[in-house]
């Protein structure tokens, strides 16, 4: 009986995750599925009608923006913050005086959720009161900045707070990657005379690959989370120009009682994330298997 | 200290599971009315509530016009644990009504009279299928237009009783270095300016036809291009820092001299008033141009919910709601009239007593219209389909045709 | 870590003072919200009113962080900060101790106890971090109704625990996955049980990872807005609610400087766990976290 219990004891300690990740997940998926082939409104039904919603959803011009911006957002987003997180982490490296307060103060805006911030960064992005408007009194009046308020451009306000959020946490993965690259190899490259430029681009970035793998992760997932970022910046405008999926699901949802709406949009959201993580998780897992 | 947190937490589990005795009425109200002036309006109602001997749970959620709100309120109602009485209004009142989520109130509403002090087109928002299933609080208006009234006065000018009135003192006003128009980009806002707009060029029979009837034939009309033309229009009369400014900061803006007018519901007036301004002297008071009147009718709905405690709290509180001295006080705090008819005016202010007669009057010339903005007159998605296009179109260099064109798909879309 | 030559050079002089012109203009980036909050936090309603969104106060006032801790209306009630607070830690101190706890026990079954399916298993655990939590909202209201949990602080510690073993489930098997699996093998040969192992061998050496875990799951769950609002009820809901409410009532006057106040003391556990543990977060990252 104990050796029973023992040899099946890894599998019993994972079963209830399992358990609660296929009912809370993947069957709420299947439930968010089931009810976006329906006429829900403003709550949960159940009778099939077809493939009304997504003709919808595909007939909105606001899903539309929503989606564009999804993949402009999440691009520059995930490129940006792993690059300069990269580069913060690479300075960061050389032997800086304070390196602990830098690391705390590239570090702390994870700390925060943007229902706090927002209200700070509205006010910096708003031409009228913040950088624009500083810069000007600095007598450089020429000077602009209101993407915020110009629909071709407030998505990428949206950017640099999500930047701004994300990036530092990019910078300590990364920081503790350079940390734990073996320094007998670095040292070696050293005193065969290799500039240093050069040991970073051709012997320690690469091997990092897997901590990109970590930092797209938790990047790709805050990037198709991202919905406090969009509600406490821009409310979604000016008009529903920073509309981003997240965000018009939960206006159709919740503030528009069309949840049939909500639930195909959310479906094909999460097409969208199946389609970009599901490549990057297989290779990487196979990888794992093979070595 | 894990396990003073685990006694705490069953602690709290126990006490939220044991009510057994009946202890009064007591009721759980999800609203969403948590800043100063709003949130005292509710404390009033919430004094007379205990002094009922009723005790009340406050479930405040802030945030998006009710939104946040909203989500918790479809959440509590799925678990089964619905709030006593919600904060909802219009059309909604009906949809949650549909959903068998709503207790019937009739009884209340019966012996107090409710049929009889309450004007019919108010009393039809607070019944379900004969029923009533709400408690009305106030009625707003919302084709308001304030204005700064030196700004006017020191150029020479009096408030608009036109359209074209209002361009020509908005450019005039413009040239001079002031803000014509205070706003404040956000989706909601453009709405507000818009049906206004939309009433006075159109009239009251457009405006039912197009946002109460969503009839084809007034939503592609030429008269739906002029709307979208003095949109435009009215796009150069905002400086250029409004994206996603909150009202209340454009109402500021009027107060200061900044800016000449601003178009927004009678909540505006609560905001001039808390900063010390008098209605006539510092601030003018005017129906935008044209006719008719725009109501927003805040009400409480009453979820079904289980044990004679909190049903007895619910009836307490509906019969409170629509009891004179509330509606006084509310509506003194909130910058809104009374729902019921025979509440004395006399402590209200001009800009009130406007309001309570027009009501009156165009209640008799049928021109009293419900607010497709702010939620009365049309479901969610059909409401939002319009917001989009508006705010689509105030927002870009659309054209007012694109506009019409896009407005009439949207709300094919949303049906 | 580069060695560098400390022979004196002046493209190595002009290169540092590069290097630090460049970190000094990241600072400014990172800083500049939180420099706004808390200058505005410490003005009068009068100073915001008339002054430059980025000058420094000049009456510093702390009467914004009293009214925002203990007075400000969040509703009818006018208590602060102050009783939500204590529903958060209630909250989040359970959820982040049961979260840790199984995505240890997870991580190392994934990364040493291998058994057939194993790996999709975990691929499947992985996918679930990138479920929006807007999906989950009213199926789960449903579900808590039916245990009978609606509106109560389990609730809300479960929904997080459920939504937490992904993420800590990676964090511990991209540790473990590090650990020979020799050691084990060793164990077992001595006649260590499963348990056993995972007790006394695995978990000993898990400090610098369990750091990295509770500070992002702390950051998670004090932070969450979304399940907060709608899995609490009147008693039980969380400080961002109640920040929510403060910060983002629609009408009356709005006094920033309470708003930022409020924002900063809702915001200052996450912070000082930063400050103070983000030394050891960056260590645990080095550790091996992050190798995959």
């Amino acid at each position: 009986m104990s050796n029973w219990l023992e040899k099946h004891l890894p599998k019993i300690v994972l079963g209830p995750s399992l358990f609660a990740i296929i009912l809370f997940v993947y069957g709420f998926i299947a439930w968010t599925a089931w009810i976006s082939f329906t006429k829900s409104r403003l709550m949960p039904k159940y009778d099939i009608v077809g493939f009304i919603q997504y003709s919808r959803l595909f007939d909105s011009p606001r899903w539309e923006v929503a989606i564009d911006n999804l993949f402009i957002f999440g691009f520059l987003f995930i490129l940006i913050s792993m690059f300069l997180g990269l580069l913060i982490a690479i300075f960061l490296d050389q032997k800086i005086r304070v390196e602990g307060a830098l690391r705390t103060i590239y570090l702390y805006p994870m700390a925060l959720s943007l229902i706090v911030t927002g209200t700070a960064w509205k006010w910096i992005l708003n031409p009228g009161l913040g950088l624009e408007s500083v810069v000007k009194s600095w007598g450089f009046t020429d000077f602009t900045f209101d993407w915020v308020i110009n629909p071709d451009f407030a998505i990428y306000t949206v950017v640099i707070a999500g930047v701004w959020q994300a990036s530092g946490f990019v910078m300590a993965l990364f920081l503790a990657g350079l940390r734990s690259v073996d320094q007998e190899i670095i040292k070696a490259a050293q005193v065969d005379g290799v500039p240093t430029f050069k040991i970073y681009t051709a012997i320690i970035i690469p091997s990092m690959a897997p901590i990109f793998l970590s930092a797209f992760i938790v990047l790709a997932h805050l990037a198709i989370k991202s919905f406090d970022l969009v509600i406490a910046l821009t409310g979604g405008g000016p008009g529903y120009a920073t509309d981003l999926p997240a965000t018009y699901m939960y206006t159709m949802a919740f503030s528009r009682g069309d949840i049939g709406q909500a639930a195909s949009s959310a479906i094909i959201m999460m097409l969208v994330v199946f389609a970009v993580v599901v490549p990057y998780l297989y290779s990487e897992l196979r990888n794992k298997n093979d070595q | 200290m894990f396990k003073k947190i685990a006694v705490a937490v069953i602690a709290t589990s126990i006490t939220f599971a044991v009510s057994t005795s009946y202890a009064g009425p007591k009721a759980e109200v999800l609203h969403w009315w948590t800043s100063g002036g709003e949130a005292k309006s509710v404390a009033v109602l919430q004094k007379e509530f205990s002094e009922n001997g009723g005790s009340w749970t406050d479930m405040p959620v802030a945030g998006g016009g009710g939104d946040a709100a909203m989500t918790a309120l479809r959440a509590r109602v799925l678990s089964g644990n619905a709030p006593a009485a919600v904060q909802l209004k219009g059309p909604s009142i009906q949809e949650w009504y549909e959903e068998g989520a709503l207790a019937d109130i009739s009884a209340v509403a019966k012996k107090n009279n409710w049929s009889k002090v309450l004007p019919v087109s108010i009393a039809g928002h607070m019944k379900c299928e004969g029923k009533w299933c709400a408690a009305p609080v106030n009625v707003h208006r919302i084709d308001w237009i304030w204005a700064n009234a030196s700004v006017l006065s020191s150029n020479g000018f009096g408030m608009p009783k036109t359209w074209d009135e209002f361009n020509a003192t908005a450019r005039a006003l413009q040239a001079k270095g002031i803000i014509p128009l205070a706003h404040g980009g956000q989706a909601w806002q453009d709405a507000t300016v818009f049906e206004a707009v939309a009433l006075g060029i159109g009239g009251a029979n457009f405006f039912h036809d197009a946002f109460v009837k969503l009839d084809k034939k007034a939503l592609q009309s030429d008269t739906m291009v002029k709307v979208f033309d003095q949109m435009r229009i009215m796009r150069g009369f905002v400086d250029k820092n409004f994206s996603g400014r909150d009202w209340n900061l454009a109402t500021a803006m009027v107060m200061n001299g900044e800016a000449a007018f601003q178009i927004m519901g009678d909540w505006a007036k609560g905001e001039f008033l808390a900063a010390g301004k008098v209605p006539g002297k510092d601030f003018l008071c005017a129906s935008t141009p044209g006719e008719g009147f725009l109501y927003n009718v805040d009400s409480f709905a009453m979820f079904k919910v289980k044990g004679s405690e909190r049903q007895d709290g619910q009836k307490l509180l509906a019969k409170l709601i629509v009891g004179k001295n509330f509606q006084k006080v509310f509506n003194l705090n909130k910058g809104s009239i009374p729902a019921r008819t025979d509440v004395s005016l006399n402590e209200f202010d001009h800009c009130a007593h406007v309001s309570a007669a027009d009501m009156n009057a165009s209640s008799v010339g049928g021109t009293l219209l419900p607010s497709y903005a702010h939620g009365m007159a049309l479901r969610g998605a059909q409401a939002g389909a319009i917001t989009d296009t508006v705010t689509a179109h105030f927002n870009s260099k659309m054209s007012s045709k694109d506009a019409v064109a896009m407005l009439v798909k949207a709300i094919d879309n949303s049906k | 870590m580069i060695n560098n030559n400390y022979k004196i050079n002046y493209t190595n002089v002009i290169l540092r003072m590069l290097l630090y012109f460049f970190l000094s203009v990241f600072v400014l980036y990172y800083l500049l919200p939180l420099f706004v909050m808390v200058t505005t936090s410490l003005k009068s309603l009068e100073e915001i009113r008339t002054g430059s969104l980025v000058a420094l106060p000049r009456n510093i006032t702390f009467e914004a962080w009293g009214t925002a801790w203990s007075s400000a209306c969040t509703g009818i009630q006018c208590e602060g900060l102050k009783p939500y607070f204590w529903n958060s830690i209630l909250i989040a101190i359970p959820a982040v101790f049961i979260s840790t706890l199984i995505g240890a026990l997870n991580g190392y079954v994934v990364a040493q106890w291998r058994f057939k399916g194993a790996n999709i298993i975990f691929a499947l655990m992985l996918f679930g971090c990138f479920i929006p939590f807007q999906v989950v909202l009213l199926p789960m209201a449903r579900v808590l109704g039916l245990m009978d949990l609606a509106g109560s602080i389990i609730g809300l510690i479960f929904v997080h625990v459920i939504y937490g073993i992904g993420f800590t489930t990676l964090f511990f098997r991209n540790y473990y996955v590090n650990i020979p699996s020799e050691l084990v093998k060793a164990a077992k040969m001595d006649g260590a049980t499963f348990l056993r192992i995972f007790w006394s061998i695995f978990l000993p050496l898990s400090l610098p990872i369990i750091v990295v875990t509770i500070i992002w799951q702390f950051t998670q769950i004090w932070n969450d807005f979304l399940f907060g609002v709608s899995f609490s009820e009147a008693g039980t809901q969380p400080i961002t609610v109640a920040l929510n409410n403060i910060v983002n009532s629609t009408t009356g006057v709005k006094e920033y400087n309470v708003d930022m106040a409020a924002a900063i003391i809702a915001a200052m556990p996450t912070l000082l766990v930063y400050i103070f543990a983000g030394k050891y977060f960056i260590r645990g990252l080095t550790a091996g976290s992050v190798k995959g």
